[in-house]
């Protein structure tokens, strides 16, 4: 390892870094005006690499040049920008008062459209595209050979952030953005038209996007993957610079280009890991990122689980579902016992994430981290220490709640958005150590050959079995809620300052139950394992969190039953559609989408609505 | 011995000095009303005895116990209560469970995971609700009150930890004149009959002047004056403070007993 070839890395960490602040400054701006984080954005640079990987080579065609080369760039960078104005008109728009969860979920809803779609018109093949004319011959550095597009790329973040701030600084829409940044109701109340700002932000923050992935294509082809690959570290660089921050974006680009580029050496899998560990570290220490500033208080409302009267049938119907889960077997095929006992574990886990989002108000996107460690826990003590099923499933559990209490001592100091990004992470960095650490967990093919004990198997017993756990679970959870706890974790929910002036400490009953629920996602994750014989790091990826997060919304989060119905209906909804169509990712982002837009209380909630206004 | 003793705070925001050298005596049964225009460090100073804030400089005393570094909750159960300038209940909770919330913190039970939280200490909590008037509400809903109702809820709540000193920023602020009067002779009754302290910023002169026992005019974040609500009202450097609002510091007419 000599003097040039550490130069070399920096280059390398340089001009990654510019892609990645080209990028997450859309992410940043846009945030700072519409409060919204848009998971959207890596689709936008999704979109932007498809787009230019398929016009840069026809307009070379017409004319070979730099000129044109460039122009179909920029072009592409509009096209995405013109995309991102129809995303804020169509749906954007119409959310910025919903709570933060419904946003993010709705943006993931636009993610799931934008994937089907971009397989549609681009096809299902990666797209390489051409190198740029004029730029193809490397050029010496220290005696080594380096790309010269890249050092293009190094050039591009500054000149980036050059006239980004010069728009910020010098025109009338930049005065109004940095102002919408700091206070957006003032802005309000000045008679701005907030309609043309927040879509000329958007088309702003999407044109970067485009930009990014547009500058991409004489690197890597254009593919699907790119989205969440892309967002996962535009959230990391906008959270750690602050969100809102454009120099807090451009400093955060280069720490983790840098990191990734050197973190390379010392850990040759766990680039993610490294960045990952950044955020949560950065976090930990000021939790607003660098440039960051808190959140003002009384922004969106936390939703959640109200009191409410006790239905006099409540008892009735809880042993009315009980006995047609019992009798399950006597009227069911085996196909039909395999899909209840996959709907049980998944309301199982749906449950566990609503003592965190309905009961405490802690929305956090990571719940599959959980769910993942109780299912690795379970298969990996299963196939290195051999314990039998009895012993494996514990062990799940426990695994799933120690992460919970080690990550729950992080999250509970965060608030907000900034809290939601910090458990998005940390079950990116466990995905990581799953997926990378081959030799332990078999890396992307996962562990095989997780079966029940020799009385669980079969599709009735170990559908029994579920039921038993799950309904066990399910009561103990419903107790802890309607429990002073449960309260005390609603109170912190509905108002901290009150909490607090009763004596409540807040932190200490978040960390609980963020730790209880771990541990009860932790079963579900373990039961799965065993349900399907294998694991693999798809458990713990973020649509697996979203997935819970859906069964939470369509259900409803203000209902104490909503995730299990919730989890019903979309793992019936899957089984019955999927195999039908080839556009499944399509068809669940609109529903997601049709549920935050226009019925945003869910089915539970919608029904009981009814219910409460003809009485 | 004195109940709330405050000694010397000064708290600056940057080089903003929002309080200088700021101390008073409060004794239980007392009401003492803090006063002054705004951004005169009212606040802060409530902040800084409620334990959101803590000073650069001074100390607070309750009952001789240095109480400047402890956090609110560590006060709540060294006997502070406090309502806020917009009234911060439970939203979700009846009226009752509000209490009942604030009863279940008040025994130590709040981390408790069987028994619902629903059955604990209602009929106590119907007491409190009974004290300031809201018993036959306790059942509906806490998003379904008006709001002079929510700022008593949030009276009876801030009385479930039976508190020696209760502090309330702004206690009329938002309601209409006929409640504010009310709400200050309710809390009058209790402070008198549970002998607490009670210390209170406010921005309507009618309920200083009504109801307080001393009044303490803090301007620029320093004490200008400090003394009965008559010499407070005669005083000459109050009333410059109060330029151009002279009628503010007029006695009040008709409705709040003086």
């Amino acid at each position: 390892m000599d003097l040039s070839f550490l130069a070399i890395q920096a280059l390398n960490g340089l001009s990654s870094a510019s892609s990645l602040f080209i990028t997450a400054c859309g992410l940043t701006l846009v945030f700072g005006v519409t409060r919204i984080v848009n998971f959207a954005h890596g689709s936008l640079y999704m979109i932007g690499a498809y787009t230019a990987a398929t016009l840069v080579p026809r307009l070379l065609e017409l004319h070979f040049g730099p000129v044109t080369f460039w122009a179909g760039i920029l072009a592409s960078a509009i096209i995405v920008g013109l995309i991102g104005v129809l995303i804020e008109v169509l749906l954007l728009r119409r959310i910025y008062g919903a709570p933060e969860l419904f946003q993010l979920l709705a943006t993931f809803g636009v993610v799931l459209v934008v994937q089907d779609l971009a397989i549609l018109v681009f096809g299902p093949e990666d797209i390489l595209g051409p190198r740029a004319p004029g730029l193809r011959a490397p050029v010496e550095i220290l005696g080594r050979r380096f790309p010269s597009y890249e050092l293009v790329l190094i050039a591009a973040g500054p000149i980036v952030l050059g006239l980004v701030w010069l728009l910020l600084r010098k025109t009338r829409f930049g005065v109004l953005v940095r102002a919408a940044t700091q206070d957006r109701e003032m802005i309000a109340a000045l008679g701005v038209n907030q309609a043309l700002l927040f879509t000329g932000t958007l088309f702003l923050g999407a044109f970067l996007a485009g930009l990014g992935g547009a500058l991409q294509i004489p690197r890597v082809s254009a593919h699907a993957g790119m989205d969440l690959s892309i967002i996962a570290e535009a959230f990391v660089v906008t959270v750690v610079g602050g969100m809102g921050s454009v120099p807090g974006a451009f400093l955060a680009a280069l720490i983790i280009g840098q990191l990734q580029a050197f973190g390379i050496l010392i850990f040759p899998k766990s680039t993610l890991v490294v960045v990952f560990l950044l955020m949560a570290v950065v976090l930990a220490i000021r939790p607003y990122g660098f440039f960051g500033r808190p959140e003002a208080v009384g922004g969106t409302h936390a939703v959640g689980i109200a009191s409410s009267k006790r239905s006099p049938y409540a008892g009735l119907i809880a042993l009315a579902v009980i006995g047609t889960g019992l009798s399950l077997p006597l009227i069911g095929d085996a196909y039909m016992l395999k899909v209840a006992t996959e709907i049980l574990i998944f309301a199982l886990f749906a449950f566990s994430l609503q003592l965190l989002i309905g009961v405490s108000g802690v929305v956090s996107f990571g719940h599959a981290a959980f769910f993942g460690l109780g299912a690795y826990g379970a298969a990996l003590s299963l196939k290195w220490f051999a314990l039998p099923m009895e012993a494996a499933l514990p062990a799940g559990l426990l695994l799933a709640a120690a992460g919970a209490l080690l990550i729950g001592g992080f999250v509970v100091r965060l608030s907000g958005i900034y809290l939601a990004m910090m458990t998005l992470a940390a079950a990116q960095i466990i995905y990581a150590v799953a997926f990378q650490w081959v030799d332990v967990t078999g890396g992307d093919n996962g562990i095989v050959g997780v079966w029940p004990s020799a009385w669980a198997s079969g599709q009735v017993p170990f559908y029994l079995f579920t039921l038993a756990l799950v309904t066990i679970a399910v009561l103990l959870l419903m107790r802890i809620i309607n429990a002073p706890f449960g309260y005390a974790l609603r109170a912190a929910r509905d108002s901290e300052a009150r909490a607090e002036a009763i004596g409540l400490t807040i932190r200490r009953h978040r960390w609980l139950a963020f730790t209880i629920s771990g541990a009860a996602a932790g079963l579900a994750g373990g039961l799965y394992a065993f349900s399907r014989g294998s694991v693999d790091p798809s458990l713990l990826g973020i649509p697996t969190s979203v997935d819970a997060l859906t069964m939470l919304l369509i259900g409803g989060i203000q209902t104490v039953t909503g995730p299990l119905v919730g989890a019903g209906f979309l793992h019936v909804l899957r089984d019955q559609i999927m195999p039908l169509t080839s556009l499944w990712r399509l068809l669940l982002g609109l529903i997601i989408i049709a549920i935050v837009l226009v019925f945003p209380r869910g089915l539970v909630g919608t029904v009981r609505g009814w219910g409460e206004e003809r009485s | 011995m004195t109940l709330l003793s405050v000694q010397g705070l000064s708290k600056s925001f940057g080089g903003v000095a929002a309080a200088r050298d700021v101390s008073f005596l409060l004794e239980r049964g007392e009401l003492l009303a803090i006063i002054g225009p705004n951004g005169a460090g009212k606040s802060t100073v409530f902040n800084m005895v409620g334990g959101q804030l803590r000073p650069d400089h001074g100390a607070v005393l309750l009952d001789g116990q240095n109480i400047t570094a402890a956090s609110p909750q560590k006060r709540f159960r060294l006997g502070v209560g406090r309502t806020f300038q917009v009234a911060q209940t439970f939203l979700s909770m009846s009226v009752v469970e509000n209490v009942q919330m604030a009863l279940v913190s008040c025994n130590g039970e709040s981390s408790a995971l069987w028994a619902p939280a629903r059955t604990r200490h209602r009929e106590e909590a119907l007491a409190l609700l009974e004290q300031v008037g809201m018993a036959d509400v306790a059942d509906r809903p806490c998003s379904a009150l008006a709001y002079g109702d929510v700022k008593r809820v949030e009276l009876a709540i801030a009385l479930a930890g039976q508190p020696k000193l209760l502090l309330m920023d702004e206690p009329t602020a938002g309601m209409a004149a006929r409640e504010r009067a009310d709400l200050m002779d309710l809390t009058a009754r209790i402070a008198d009959a549970k002998s607490i302290g009670v210390l209170f910023t406010e921005h309507d002169m009618d309920v200083v002047f009504g109801h307080a026992e001393r009044v303490i005019v803090l301007v620029r974040g320093r004490i200008i004056a400090a003394g009965s609500p008559e010499e407070i009202r005669q005083n000459e450097e109050v009333r410059r403070a109060y330029l151009g609002d002279e009628h503010a510091l007029e006695k009040p007419k008709g409705l709040s007993p003086a």
